[in-house]
């Protein structure tokens, strides 16, 4: 069975790819995957029916006990039949529905053959939370299906609705599904069926299942999204909401009724709700003109009849129920394709401008005959002999479910919905094939084919009339574990002069009346509305959602006031005050201690002074300076606590943020512009000098509390013995924690991206490549060749030669440094860093162009080579059989020089050197090289007159 | 074991002075903020992490080393305000190339929010019109007013303006 549902999803990720081979033609071969699982399922259908259930298990995470579970059951089988049967019929009726050439059908076949999978998986699942699963992706399928054409307003609205309405009731039945599963002890839907749990607990979670059913089923309150859903397509229509979807809820019911019928509310809710919708259904669908549209309220009120009958929880009912289900899908799918073709060969659906259709299309007519006749309850079809099972049932309902006189009250609504189906039915005939005085359309003969389908559907419906003793046993196998009533039942045309058969008679009649009186029953039904004053669901429904989207526009306006400097106080201060409290109220003192030397005293005075000054600077450049004096002060404090490796990459990274800020600072106005409020200012200072207080103490705190022995102190022995180094910090980063390093450079892979793309916007990276290959013919060769782009008075020949013979001297050093890293301070990062110094240099010296002739590649391809190479140098080891990223360590002897000590993490390394330079370089190119050609192009900065004359 | 309290007193500074810098509106004050903030956390790591010491490199000495899992962490915190720093700047520049300042201005989008909030309207996305019959083909007639698709928060704060 999961080969069959796999199957589907597979023909609905194939299916945009036939289309565009085959055009509408794709959906015959879609078609054939619902069709051979019909086929397929017919066998072992026929061994559950016979009480032998297969059942199909895919383990996926056993730890916590989640599985796939199918099963069929009789009840599974029959449905699964339905879907796929109806299911296939639909998708063949679809390849002569569609124009030829259609743009949306690629989109359209793939979710409705997904759709179909996902309901057959729905109705073989036998597990709650894959039921579960399957449930909310016919929710969402059905979404798309019923937003097909997205241009209309209305057609949107719609979707919403049906997917918010239906959402909801998805979201309380998971509710009551985690209840159940909690309450049985086991998710396995047979399993707590054969010993289903009782107590309260139980009892509501049950309820909350059964709102989830009512939802999806259409039943009021919630009936309102089923008629808006007919902005599908008709073959939707047919299938989604007529034969599949809305049966979900009808099927949920079913399966849960012979466990749960008997507790308390099952019966009062789904009776009363039921038979409402039935009644209100049917004299909604009296007042349509859009012949669809009248079917769709037809559906509504048939599906409370459904829910009515399949809940009513004894043996002779759910038997009855069973039967409808099967006869309803026959005839509903039936007249919906009926529509279908009326609707492409006539291009109307009204049945004010219908008229004649019995003669001109006459096949049509014969299949839509039977159908109707079937929906009707007119003997010899189907629905004749289901029906007559639900009068006899409901005949008995008082006496076999304890009812007492709710039960007449029951039958007594069940008679009266019948009559208005019989109603509705003749004014679904009439209004499609009857004759008036007004000019006949024009009608187009159909496609064979599309006539197909509702004449095969109309059929079985006729067949199955007739098949009443085989349908019975197989019904009886579901209905067999409800204990029996007060009478057997029997599906036949024939059981006598019996109760059921009058009040069959009395709906006929009854309904033919009403339709003959229709002009009188209409105006009173219309004065009727007018009276009561019943606010239709659909308003009460938009309110509600009017109501939540004010609401979250009135919490969103209150605190989302949309400030940077609010949002960040607001989280300083709780960072002072809640944990600030905890660190006042229980301060025992803390032990401190003076300085070590002077020398330490002198740095700290030194970075505070920078820092108040910082604040205190009202120009831009002074304040970057002065913070790179706190940068650098803090550097040194790392070498005097023993931290070289820090101070070195402190010193490196502060280095290139420094240059980095004046790049962008030489365009900026010199000066912070005014911010003459004062009060705000102190309020800054004040959150300011709170926030630096509380963590100060934070700190005294966290160090006074280092009681225990620290993990990275037994860093020492794996650093030297795994990771093959001396140096445990780096060892650290590129062995022991090489994880968070890896996701760092690829923050730093993104952060580069962003910055590249922030100034060049649409444009790519090697733009200046172009302007580089111009330099190679230019004759201009100094110290520099890239240089002779820049303006004569703003070239440096002191610095052209500097940067000449530092470049490679810095290169050399970054490379050393990069290997060097394992057993002395340096590494990827501190290598790395060099080299965009490097860079960096020659780029101040000879302008962009020179950076171009430092580094002519693409800081892009170095950032993804460092990465790749990274993520090799973990995947290499996972794919060879060790653990991902772990280090090999190899001595090489190479003849006199000794011996090469190599240790595999060095590629992680090369990969971190090389992410780095691609960041330098990409920050070089775009905030150094892109913001003077933007201050060139501009004429804010001078550039050499031998450029400006290139075209 | 006793805390040096000169650190201390760099902690409280840089964090004060940082945080004071990251609530301008100002974005290179931000990032000149940002950048000290990171120092000064970056010393509470090296507080936290106990006495100074040898560097923790093996076959060095015999005294007692620095703990190096806290420097792991915060060579890697050093290395990412790098690129943090790199992205604010190309922010600032754009900033600056867009409106002429880096200021940070507060939402436009937000400040819609609030006016709808006061003027007790739903959101713009929620559609109060109920008209129009659902059909599988065709589409809407353009309607002149109520299409808001295409124009700026700005023009819309504007037209909302007017209306109230």
């Amino acid at each position: 069975m999961i080969t069959i549902v796999a199957l589907h999803f597979l023909a609905a990720a194939l299916a945009p790819v036939l289309v565009r081979h085959l055009q509408r033609r794709a959906f015959l071969l879609l078609a054939l995957v619902p069709l051979g699982s019909f086929v397929w399922l017919l066998g072992p259908a026929e061994a559950a029916f016979d009480g032998d259930v297969r059942t199909e298990q895919v383990t996926w995470i056993p730890s916590i006990d989640v599985q796939i579970d199918l099963a069929l059951t009789p009840l599974n089988a029959l449905m699964a039949l339905v879907v796929t049967g109806v299911g296939a019929l639909v998708l063949a009726y679809c390849t002569w529905y569609f124009r030829e050439g259609d743009r949306e059908i690629w989109r359209f076949s793939a979710v409705l053959t997904a759709f179909a999978g996902s309901m057959l998986g729905l109705v073989v699942a036998d597990n709650l939370y894959v039921l579960y699963v399957f449930w909310e992706l016919t929710t969402v399928l059905s979404f798309l299906l019923i937003g097909h054409n997205p241009e209309r307003k209305a057609n949107r609205r719609a979707a919403m609705n049906a997917l918010i309405v239906t959402t909801f009731g998805g979201l309380v039945m998971l509710g009551g599904l985690f209840v159940l599963g909690h309450e049985a002890g086991t998710a396995r839907i047979t399993e707590i069926v054969a010993g289903p749990p009782t107590g309260t607990a139980t009892t509501v979670a049950v309820l909350l299942i059964l709102v989830g059913a009512i939802s999806k089923s259409a039943l009021v309150p919630f009936h309102f999204w089923l008629p808006g859903a007919m902005a599908a397509p008709t073959p939707v229509s047919a299938y989604l909401h007529a034969a599949a979807m809305v049966k979900a809820g009808v099927f949920l019911v079913a399966l849960l009724a012979p466990a749960f019928s008997d507790i308390p509310g099952w019966r009062p809710l789904l009776l009363v709700t039921g038979l409402v919708t039935m009644i209100i259904g049917g004299l909604r669908a009296l007042r349509q003109h859009d012949i669809k549209l009248l079917l769709a309220y037809g559906t509504v009120s048939q599906l409370g009849f459904l829910i009515a009958v399949v809940g009513a929880g004894t043996q002779a009912a759910a038997f009855a129920g069973l039967a409808l289900v099967l006869g309803h899908a026959l005839f509903k799918s039936a007249l919906f394709l009926v529509v279908g073709v009326i609707d492409r060969s006539t291009g109307t659906r009204d049945l004010r401008e219908l008229t004649g259709l019995f003669r001109s299309l006459p096949v049509l007519f014969g299949a839509a005959l039977l159908a109707a006749a079937s929906m009707a309850g007119i003997p010899p079809l189907l629905g004749f002999t289901a029906k007559e099972a639900a009068l006899a049932a409901f005949l008995d309902l008082g006496e076999d479910a304890d009812l007492g006189v709710w039960g007449p009250l029951a039958l007594v609504g069940l008679v009266v919905g019948s009559t208005l189906t019989v109603a509705y039915t003749a004014r679904f005939m009439w209004g499609a094939f009857g004759v008036r005085t007004v000019t006949p359309p024009s009608v187009a003969t159909p496609r064979a084919g599309l006539v197909a389908a509702p004449v095969v559907l109309a059929g079985l419906s006729l067949v199955a009339g007739f098949a009443g003793a085989p349908l019975t046993s197989r019904l009886m196998a579901y209905a067999g574990e409800f204990p029996s009533g007060a009478h057997a039942p029997l599906l036949t045309l024939w059981h006598g002069l019996t109760p059921a058969l009058g009040l069959s008679v009395l709906a006929v009649t009854g309904g033919l009346l009403l339709w003959v009186a229709r002009r009188r029953v209409s105006s009173a039904q219309g004065r009727l509305v007018d009276r009561l004053h019943v606010p239709e669901a659909e308003i009460v429904y938009h309110g509600v959602i009017r109501a939540v989207d004010r609401l979250s526009i009135e919490v969103t306006g209150r605190t989302q006031r949309g400030s940077l400097p609010v949002y960040l106080g607001i989280i300083l201060l709780v960072l002072v005050v809640v944990p600030g409290i905890t660190l006042v109220t229980t301060w025992q003192g803390v032990d401190v201690r003076g300085p070590d030397n002077l020398l330490q005293v002198a740095i700290v005075a030194v970075v505070v002074v920078a820092a108040i000054l910082t604040v205190r600077s009202r120009r831009r450049l002074r304040a970057v300076l002065l913070l790179g004096v706190t940068g650098y002060g803090t550097a040194l404090l790392f070498v005097a606590h023993g931290a070289p490796d820090l101070a070195l990459t402190q010193v490196l990274v502060e280095t290139f943020s420094i240059v980095t800020f004046v790049f962008v600072m030489r365009r900026l106005p010199p000066f912070f512009s005014d911010r003459p409020f004062t009060s705000a200012r102190r309020i800054r200072v004040a959150i300011g000098c709170l926030t630096g207080l509380a963590v100060g103490g934070y700190a005294l705190l966290a160090a006074d509390a280092r009681t225990a022995s620290p993990v990275g102190y037994d860093f020492a022995g794996p650093a030297y013995d795994y990771g093959g180094g001396n140096n445990i910090v780096n060892i650290t980063l590129v062995d022991i924690r090489v994880w968070d390093t890896f996701g760092e450079i690829a923050v730093l892979v993104v952060a580069a991206t962003g910055v590249a793309s922030l100034i060049f916007l649409l444009t790519d990276r090697a733009t200046s490549h172009r302007e580089s290959r111009r330099i190679r013919a230019a004759e201009d060769s100094g110290w520099l060749r890239g240089a002779g782009l820049i303006a004569d008075r703003r070239r440096s020949v002191v610095f052209e030669i500097v940067a000449r013979v530092v470049f490679p001297v810095l290169m050399v050093f970054s490379i050393y440094l990069m290997f060097a890293g394992h057993n002395l301070p340096g590494g990827g990062f501190a290598g790395g860093l060099i080299a965009g110094l490097a860079l960096m240099v020659r780029y101040l010296a000879g302008g962009r162009a020179e950076l171009d002739t430092a580094a002519p590649i693409d800081a892009g391809v170095v950032l993804g080579s460092g990465l790749v190479i990274a993520a090799l140098s973990g995947a290499v080891p996972a794919l060879i059989g060790f653990n991902a990223f772990q280090s090999g360590i190899f001595d090489i002897p190479v003849g006199p020089f000794g011996e090469v000590h190599l240790v595999t993490s060095l590629f992680f390394d090369i990969g971190v050197y090389l992410v780095v330079v691609g960041l330098a370089l990409d920050v070089l190119r775009s905030l150094g090289g892109g913001i003077d050609k933007q201050g060139e192009d501009s004429g804010a900065v001078e550039a050499a007159p031998r450029e400006v004359s290139v075209p | 074991m006793s805390t040096n309290v000169v650190l201390v007193v760099a902690i409280v500074v840089l964090v004060a002075c940082g945080t004071t810098l990251v609530l301008e509106r100002s974005l290179t004050r931000i990032l000149v903020g940002f950048v000290m903030l990171g120092n000064g956390v970056n010393l509470v790591f090296l507080v936290a992490s106990g006495p100074a010491g040898r560097a923790p490199i093996i076959g060095t000495g015999d005294e007692p080393m620095t703990d190096p899992l806290p420097q792991a962490m915060v060579l890697t915190a050093i290395v990412i305000t790098l690129g943090v720093t790199a992205f604010g700047l190309a922010l600032a520049y754009r900033a600056w190339q867009l409106t002429g300042h880096d200021d940070v201005q507060d939402d436009v989008e937000d400040d819609l929010v609030i006016r709808r909030a006061d003027l007790d309207r739903p959101s713009a996305s929620f559609d109060d019109v109920t008209a129009g019959m659902p059909d599988e083909e065709g589409e809407d007639e353009q309607s002149a007013s109520g299409d808001n698709t295409g124009t700026d928060a700005a023009d819309r704060i504007a037209a909302e303006r007017g209306e109230a």
